[in-house]
């Protein structure tokens, strides 16, 4: 396993009214900072995915609370923060067939550079690739600590 | 071992010989004492004198647990209330609850059917057994409490709740057997596995159940989280309490105690009896009670009575676990349906866990059934396409075993209700009735 994948918390929620809050509610009180945070949904349940600067802890903190959660690993790559910026990053992948399960992003307030986070099909071969093509790829500490 | 052998594996002949006699007894003074008795024999025209084999028994009409309401709450004492020694009422969840009343002989006779199966399951005098089952007029807990000293083992007789200090006096005392319902056997486990105990941990060499439907699935869950065999327990109060089939080492069926409670299935439309080895109804008759007789007591229960020697000797009838009951089966778009089929459907998805709620609707015309499961870590993907596919699978596992569309709710874990004591509400009908 790469040293370079970034462990995101994966966590299962159903889709009703305060779940969100109250998950969020858990991590505040451990005093930490949520990096990204993305959603997938349907109509009765969803995943909620952050990417934390303590992991573990948030981890076993929420399954204190009875929630489902999984550490997952995806990769966070730094595109420029303009046109085109994340169509370069999909072409690589494109052009050596690695399927992108999903990805969501956010802008950095310093650099003024994107970051893409990515969730691919197969990680390894991914990485290889994105490494191969001169791709900014942003190690774990880099990313938790922003 | 077994408790009583003479009894125990008496052959068949001798068996019936007994049964009738006892029949024939039990008839007579029902007939004689109990006004309840008398009076619909009279109706019915039929006497004690009628019954002259055991296939005679069908000539008797049928008592309900709606004719034991009516005698409340001492109708059906077949003696003087000095008698009695205990009394013992099922939940009056619809009405007045029915009253059983036992005299010493009845405690013993419940002592003695209960030693019996737990020395089946392998207990005996040097075992500890933790008794969760509730102590006060809910028969569970004193029935095993009394089989339990019969045979002179240890009880400890915690009751449901507290789970914290059952684990502690699990430890502690080093329990060799517990006595749970299987959803607050569950509720142990959780405890357990959140606490970090492992079952090598304890001592549990067997655990009794009873007292709630389960499928064979959930047995294989309780045994593979405590890597205990459990073994089944059947008993009404109306009847006596739990005791009147345990099941030996074998795990194929219950041994019903059939010197003391005679067997029948019959069909619940027709209420003839079915040919020997088909399910149908249970229909009980107490043989040698003496404080209450209960005479063709139709139980509702669903099952089917299989005879022949089994391999652990006994000779006595053997009954298959409750697949269900004729009043809590379902009729769902016309269907039957058992809450019991769908949890094996749920239980064949691999990782699910039997937590589960089944809710009936009917938003038009027709009948929606909607089943809520709690995910589990085993189910959990960080990709919606395969979760999605888990909530399809258990769906289509459902349709294949009733024949009908489900909505499959993945819910979080534990957010179904599960008391700390008690039974689980497994459905809830919001149709209008």
């Amino acid at each position: 396993m790469s040293e370079l994948f970034v462990d995101q918390l994966s966590i299962f929620l159903e889709n009703k009214e305060g779940r969100m809050l109250n998950t969020l509610d858990i991590i505040e009180k451990l005093s930490i900072n949520i990096r990204a945070l993305s959603i997938a949904d349907t109509s009765e349940f969803g995943i909620l995915r952050l990417i934390v600067d303590n992991p573990v802890k948030v981890k076993e903190e929420l399954e204190k609370h009875d929630f489902i959660v999984k550490i997952t690993k995806v990769l966070a790559v730094s595109i420029s923060d303009e046109p085109g910026g994340l169509n370069k990053i999909l072409r690589i992948l494109d052009k050596h067939d690695i399927n992108l399960e999903y990805l969501y992003a956010f802008v950095e307030q310093t650099t003024y550079d994107a970051i893409v986070l990515l969730k691919l099909e197969n990680m390894d071969d991914g990485l290889k690739v994105l490494k191969e093509e001169d791709a900014d790829i942003i190690p774990p500490e880099e990313i938790y600590t922003i | 071992m077994i408790w009583d052998k003479d009894i125990e594996c008496m052959s068949s002949e001798d068996m019936q010989e007994l049964q009738l006699k006892r029949l024939q007894d039990v008839v007579y003074k029902a007939f004689n004492e109990v006004p309840y008795y008398h009076k619909r024999y009279s109706e019915e025209n039929v006497y004690p004198e009628d019954i002259q084999t055991l296939d005679d028994i069908e000539k008797l009409p049928f008592t309900t647990k709606t004719d034991l309401r009516a005698s409340y709450p001492f109708g059906l004492f077949a003696v003087d209330q000095k008698e009695i020694v205990e009394i013992h009422t099922s939940s009056g969840t619809t009405g007045k609850p029915t009253v059983s009343g036992y005299t010493r002989e009845d405690i013993d006779i419940w002592s003695e059917v209960v030693a019996r199966g737990l020395t089946m399951m392998g207990i005996d005098e040097n075992d500890i057994i933790q008794n969760t089952h509730g102590y006060g007029l809910f028969t569970g807990g004193f029935g095993v409490h009394y089989g339990g000293q019969k045979i002179g083992a240890t009880v400890i007789p915690i009751s449901t709740g507290q789970t914290l200090r059952q684990i502690e006096l699990m430890k502690d005392f080093k329990t060799t057997m517990i006595i749970f319902t299987p959803s607050y056997g569950l509720h142990i486990a959780e405890e357990l596995d959140a606490m970090g105990i492992k079952p090598s941990d304890l001592n549990l060499k067997a655990i009794g159940f009873g007292s709630e439907s389960w499928t064979e699935e959930m047995r294989k869950q309780i045994e593979d989280k405590f890597k205990t065999p459990a073994y089944n327990i059947y008993g009404l109060t109306e009847v006596i309490g739990p005791g009147v089939a345990m099941e030996c080492e074998q795990q194929e069926g219950l041994h019903i105690y059939e010197d003391h409670f005679y067997p029948e299935i019959i069909d619940s439309k027709t209420l003839k009896h079915v040919p020997e080895g088909k399910t149908g109804e249970l229909v009980l008759t107490t043989l040698t009670r003496v404080g209450m007789p209960i005479i063709r007591f139709r139980t509702h229960d669903v099952t089917s009575i299989h005879r022949g020697r089994c391999g652990c000797g006994r000779t006595f009838v053997k009954m298959d676990r409750i697949t269900g009951r004729t009043d809590d089966m379902l009729k769902i778009k016309g269907v039957s349906v058992f809450p019991s089929q769908i949890e094996k459907a749920l239980l064949s998805v691999e990782g699910v866990e039997p937590h589960y709620q089944i809710i009936l609707t009917r938003p038009d015309i027709l009948d929606q059934i909607e089943v809520k499961v709690e995910a589990s870590p085993e189910i959990f993907f960080d990709n919606i396409k395969e979760l999605v596919g888990i909530r399809d699978k258990l769906a289509q596992a459902i349709h294949d075993e009733i024949g009908l569309r489900v909505n499959v709710t993945l819910v979080e874990p534990k957010t179904i209700d599960r008391v700390d004591s008690g039974k689980a509400v497994r459905v809830i009908d919001k149709r209008e009735k």
